[in-house]
């Protein structure tokens, strides 16, 4: 009887065993925060970005804003499951410091995928919320003069040619990871290449029909400032999510995000306070994007004094880069793309190295401070770069081809109509 | 019969539309508008983007008159739209033809 039951409990755990082995690959805890996570992520872009750009925008433009954010998180996802995924985390074999490959139409991918603690099929997918939110970040650089056809184009192949191959360098396995770049949760993946491109296409498809001269106020604060403060919650599914674990990174992730948020809010509203001597609407929500894609490279490195003093000086310096691109340069990246998140990305990148010393109340580095910011900095200049050259060819290319541009008196009327055949507000 | 335009700062249109009631005044048109005078523009500031807006919301009422009502009415507007400060408006009077009030078919004086 006693060794009856002595065999059967046995027998019971042995039963078990697979399941415990199983366990010990997949982190329910994980699994359920990279679930929430990537929810946040894709609520960044849908709707949260979508009414950041598109009450920035003039009210004949609305919907165009708002049908490209739409259409890029769409296309995005089908090129991801085709091909850009393997780019970025698949294996490149020979070629695999430069790109990866493979897992083309996510062949291989299925229910025992593990990555990490994680099912391979959630870090695919929260992969591809910051791959969805990085070329629709960059249409506010080409806003409210773009073809739609160009835009679908041009975000296609970019995400092919620049986000995948830099996203594999940097979180794929690839040379940069190699060399010890620290980028936590995507500031050159993210902003500095949304930023460079940004730049780069407002230069090459020219200023909006008159523009410095013309009134081309935002249509609706209301709209932005909602928008805004979408990102903000969004955004800790973006940096705490980047832990790719449920635990104490994750927690202190989100605590320097939120501090660098604020910090980086109230820096730019006393930068126009003192300017021009009134705070501003859109200069604090500004101020909080320029702080949380500053904080971004930063998130799982640095403490809670890192993320204020990145969050100060990333509301200051974005704030000159803004007025030194548009009312020095006369560049007109409409709604303000790389001087928020381009030089946001590139300050917080750099930083990293600085306040993620334990001297700086940082959670630590391998080496120097000194031998940090040259390696940080090496991933910034092979970000500025590649996704500059790329992003110049891949635009002249489609110019030369498609066409960039609609007409100037489509221009004149308004993409909702020229392009959708629809208004915003029938009032 | 007369047609007064007054144009007037438009948090004032209660103040107005009070006054004018108090001093007999049957009826008028009120129409959200835009102009500028001797008050300047105001200046808006994006993101350090300046635009110099030149025109400013104003309200104009339209109000059709018995001459001797005249001036009585604009003493009323006078009074209940002024503030002592630039901006605060104009009124302008017009000799008014004819006036048809349409459910009954009365024209002239009968119909204000």
């Amino acid at each position: 009887m006693v060794q009856n039951r002595v065999i059967s409990l046995i027998m019971g755990v042995l039963a078990f065993m697979p399941a415990i082995a199983f366990a010990d690959e997949v982190n329910g805890a994980d699994t359920a925060w990279i679930l929430t996570s990537t929810v946040l992520v894709l609520f960044m872009t849908l709707p949260g970005l979508a009414l950041f750009y598109s009450g920035l925008v003039r009210a004949k433009n609305v919907l165009s804003v708002l049908m490209q954010c739409f259409a890029i998180a769409c296309t995005v996802s089908i090129v991801w499951m085709v091909i850009a995924y393997g780019l970025a985390f698949g294996d490149g074999g020979s070629l695999n410091k430069i790109v990866g490959g493979g897992k083309i139409l996510m062949s291989g991918i299925g229910l025992d995928s593990v990555s990490g603690t994680i099912p391979e099929t959630v870090f695919f997918m929260f992969q591809m919320t910051f791959a969805i939110i990085t070329p629709a970040l960059i249409i506010g650089a080409f806003a409210e003069r773009l073809k739609f056809t160009a835009v679908l184009w041009f975000s296609a192949l970019w995400l092919i040619l620049v986000y995948a191959p830099v996203c594999h360098w940097v979180w794929g396995g690839g040379w940069l990871s190699d060399l010890g770049f620290m980028d936590f949760a995507g500031g050159s993946v993210v902003h500095i290449n949304a930023g460079v491109a940004a730049l780069v296409a407002a230069v090459i498809i020219g200023n909006r029909k008159g523009f410095p001269q013309t009134q081309m106020a935002p249509h609706n604060m209301t709209l932005a400032v909602m928008g805004a403060a979408m990102l903000w919650v969004g955004w800790f599914g973006f940096n705490a999510g980047s832990a790719l674990t449920a635990g104490s990174s994750a927690g202190m992730a989100m605590t320097v995000t939120h501090i660098s948020a604020a910090a980086g809010s109230l820096a730019w509203m006393a930068c126009e306070w003192i300017r021009y001597g009134k705070p501003s609407v859109l200069g604090i929500v500004t101020g909080m994007v320029a702080g949380l894609g500053t904080i971004t490279p930063a998130s799982g490195y640095v403490g809670p004094l890192g993320g204020l003093a990145i969050g100060l000086l990333a509301g200051v310096v974005c704030y000159f880069a803004t007025q030194y691109i548009k009312r020095v340069l006369i560049i007109d990246d409409s709604l303000d793309v790389f001087p928020v998140h381009g030089v946001g990305g590139i300050l917080g990148t750099l930083l990293t190295a600085v306040f993620a010393a334990e001297s700086m109340g940082g959670l630590g580095l391998e080496g120097s401070i000194g031998s940090q910011f040259v390696t940080q900095l090496i991933g910034v200049v092979a970000t500025v770069v590649w996704c500059g050259v790329i992003s110049f060819i891949l635009l002249k290319m489609l110019d030369a081809t498609i066409g960039l541009r609609v007409s100037e008196d489509e221009e004149t009327e308004g993409l909702d109509l020229v392009l959708h055949n629809e208004r915003g507000y029938t009032l | 019969m007369k047609l007064l335009i007054a144009v007037i700062k438009p948090y004032k249109l209660d103040d107005v539309r009070d006054a004018l009631s108090e001093v007999g005044v049957q009826g008028l048109t009120v129409t959200e508008v835009k102009g500028f005078g001797r008050q300047k523009g105001h200046t808006e500031l994006y993101r350090g983007a300046e635009y110099v807006v030149d025109f400013l919301p104003k309200t104009k009422l339209e109000i059709a008159l018995d001459d001797e009502q005249v001036d009585t009415a604009i003493e009323a507007i006078t009074k209940a739209a002024g503030t002592g400060k630039i901006g605060d408006g104009k009124i302008f009077v017009q000799d008014l033809e004819q006036a048809v009030r349409i459910r009954t078919g009365e024209a002239g004086s009968d119909a204000l």
